[in-house]
């Protein structure tokens, strides 16, 4: 590659160093999830007993069983169960759904999309949201706009996610008519349980923004910049914002996370077919390969998130990459 | 007829802080000429009011908790308490700039010195991204800094080379004021000269009136040629270099010469000044320094002595010159 693509990658990662500490990274991460798949196995395993009875039925017969556990990979230890399964996984099989007998990895990938446009779009509804109201909350602390900014976010705090949603598919769905009330058919269904979703989250990252501003509004560099000439808007929005962000996107991470695991209430009052939704009827209809698969891809997937994030901390905040690149 | 204008006219400035437990008064009616390419030292101990009579100037007192007056705030000719915010933005860093008190934490630790320095070009000089980053490079040479290290961040200097970079920073348009708000007063003791004869030669090249504020009589001495003495938030005395330092008037002039380690006899004791500034917030009714003044009489609780001129340029704010024309100081006797 070359170009403009790679020179900003370059400027990003500030050459072979930070190339190094994402290596080191992701070999870091093979032994958490290798963990973190174990801990899911393991519980799913223990807990719901063993299924071949309820696959076979109650007029098996000991061999029938035994073929059966056979051919569903249940033979052996836990130990040697885990590692079978973690074989397969590095195949990309993650097994057969008992439900649906369809191969899970594909359940799971039917659903990720879904998952991935509802869980963007969140997001960016919650930033677009609580960064400028955390910002002016922040700017004009203790005026009527800080409290009233504070009184929104406690509201999108307190209010349950389903009543939003409810709501807002009562007036724009079922009044006014502007968005479908449930599906996934195009872009406009995404948008009302999108928005739920989104002003749901907000609220935690309106107080985080406040917060962080407040912090970084007192700092002395602030007065340096204005008494270079720097117009107030810029202060505000490039000098403060810039220091204010590390918070900011701790909170954007931990919550974006969230929603990549699937937002269970949301997906089930506008019908969105999302991961959420496949591991909730998994666990109802005892899918012990659809639980366990779709929870092993959420953590990887979780994963990565925050290593994103983390290599996002060094892009905005120099004294971080200078830690990781030491 | 033009009138002639100074590079700083200040008349009356007042600022105080409302704060939750209290009004801090910490100016209190300042009034302060300069000419052109003159170096102004301002005295006094730490809650005087100096960096608060420097922020008046270039507007940047935080509101709240700060409430400004003044009947007089004009720089090189313009009025400044009129001004628009977007004429305000052109004045501050092209006009008037200012060195803060702390380096340490002047700098702002997302950016690379050479953006910050390159920035204030950029809104000034209107030039675009590259040829400002160039010129801040040129900037940081002449404070004596690789260019080379334009691209680093702040927390990779120590702290005589981020006060050169602030010193770059305010320098970068080429101000016709700078204020200098105890630029060495964070760093060590050897680096303090080295920044102190970068400030001196740069003003010199530049030809750039300057406002110095410290506490250390010494800096003054060598940079500057007229001296002002503030306490609590009053100018006390002011005046020339030779006339404050040679023919010292105020008593608390006097106890901050007294403070200062005798050079020529090192076993002489230091005699700081007993007591404390008043508090802000409650100031005395007479002279905010009888409390602490050996010379104090009675009459000097009554009223706050309004500054007098004593002679030439001299002028002095003691009512014990005004009781007795022959009262002199105990630095005068000896
Ligand atoms: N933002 C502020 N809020 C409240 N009080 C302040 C503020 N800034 C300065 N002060 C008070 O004003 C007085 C003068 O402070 P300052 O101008 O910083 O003095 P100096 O620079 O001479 O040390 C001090 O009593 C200080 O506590
Ligand atoms: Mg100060």
């Amino acid at each position: 590659m070359q170009g403009a693509g790679s020179c900003a990658l370059h400027l990003l990662f500030d050459g072979a160093n930070m190339y190094k500490y994402i290596i080191k990274r992701l070999l870091m991460l093979i032994p958490v999830l290798l963990g973190v798949a174990f801990v899911i196995f393991a519980i799913m395993n223990v807990a719901e007993g063993d299924p071949v009875y309820q696959v076979a039925g109650p007029d098996a017969t000991e061999e029938q069983l035994e073929a059966l556990r056979e051919e569903m990979g249940l033979n052996g230890s836990l130990i040697q169960r885990y590692f079978r399964y973690i074989g397969n996984l590095l195949k990309g099989d993650l097994g057969t759904s008992y439900i649906s007998k369809m191969d899970v990895m594909k359940l799971y990938f039917q659903r990720l999309p879904n998952t991935l446009k509802l869980a963007s779009l969140a997001m960016l509804v919650a930033v677009l949201i609580s960064v400028p109201l955390g910002i002016i909350a922040a700017v004009n602390q203790n005026s009527w706009k800080d409290t009233l900014a504070m009184i929104l976010a406690l509201i999108g705090l307190s209010m349950p996610n389903f009543w939003l949603g409810l709501l807002l598919m009562l007036l724009f769905a079922l009044k006014l008519g502007w968005f479908p009330s449930g599906g996934s058919e195009g872009f406009i269904s995404v948008v009302l349980p999108a928005v739920t979703v989104g002003v749901g989250l907000a609220a935690l990252l309106t107080r985080t923004t406040r917060s962080s501003m407040l912090d970084v509004l007192r700092q002395d560099y602030l007065r340096t910049a204005r008494a270079k000439g720097v117009t107030e808007r810029k202060v505000i929005y490039y000098h403060a914002l810039r220091n204010a962000l590390i918070p900011i996107i701790t909170i954007f991470g931990v919550q974006f996370s969230n929603v990549l695991g699937g937002s269970v209430l949301a997906e089930t009052v506008f019908a969105w077919p999302g991961v959420g939704r496949l591991v909730v009827d998994a666990i109802d209809q005892r899918d012990i390969p659809t639980v366990t698969g779709a929870l092993i891809m959420t953590t990887m997937l979780v994963t990565v998130v925050n290593l994103i994030v983390d290599i996002v901390y060094a892009y905005v905040d120099p004294r971080i990459k200078a830690q990781y690149t030491k | 007829m033009a009138e002639e204008h100074d590079i700083l006219n200040i008349e009356d400035l007042k600022v105080r802080f409302e704060t939750e437990d209290g009004t801090v008064y910490a100016v209190n009616g300042v009034n302060l000429r300069l000419g052109y390419h003159k170096t102004l030292g301002l005295v006094g101990e730490t809650g005087a009011g100096k960096t608060t009579t420097a922020l008046a100037m270039l507007r940047l007192v935080p509101d709240p908790p700060g409430v400004v007056e003044c009947k007089r705030l004009e720089i090189d000719g313009q009025d400044v308490r009129g001004m628009s915010i977007t004429k305000l933005e052109q004045v501050r860093g092209k006009d008037i700039s200012m060195i803060f008190q702390d380096p340490m934490t002047a700098l702002n630790p997302v950016f690379t010195v050479g953006q910050q320095i390159a920035e204030s070009i950029e809104i000034h000089e209107h030039l675009g991204k590259a040829e400002a980053l160039e010129k801040a490079g040129d900037m940081l040479e002449m404070v004596g800094i690789p260019r080379a290290r334009a691209n680093e961040y702040p927390h990779q200097f120590s702290g005589g080379m981020k006060q050169r970079v602030v010193i770059a920073i305010a320098l970068a348009c080429n101000p016709k004021l700078l204020i200098a708000d105890e630029p060495t007063t964070a760093l060590d003791v050897t680096i303090q000269a080295q920044v102190l004869e970068l400030m001196n030669e740069l003003k010199e090249k530049y030809d750039t009136s300057m406002i110095m504020i410290t506490h250390d009589l010494g800096i003054v001495a060598e940079v500057c040629d007229e001296v002002a003495v503030m306490y609590a938030g009053r100018i006390v005395e002011q005046g020339s270099l030779e006339e404050v330092f040679g023919k010292t008037m105020h008593p608390y002039t006097e106890g901050l010469f007294n403070s200062l380690p005798n050079i020529k006899n090192r076993t002489a004791k230091l005699k700081p000044i007993h007591g404390l500034m008043p508090d802000p917030t409650k100031l005395p009714e007479g002279c905010p320094f009888a409390p602490r003044c050996n010379y104090a009489t009675e009459d000097c609780r009554k009223a706050v002595p309004e500054l007098h001129r004593a002679s030439g340029t001299h002028m002095v704010a003691c009512s014990a010159y005004e009781r007795d024309k022959n009262f002199m100081i105990d630095r005068r006797k000896r």
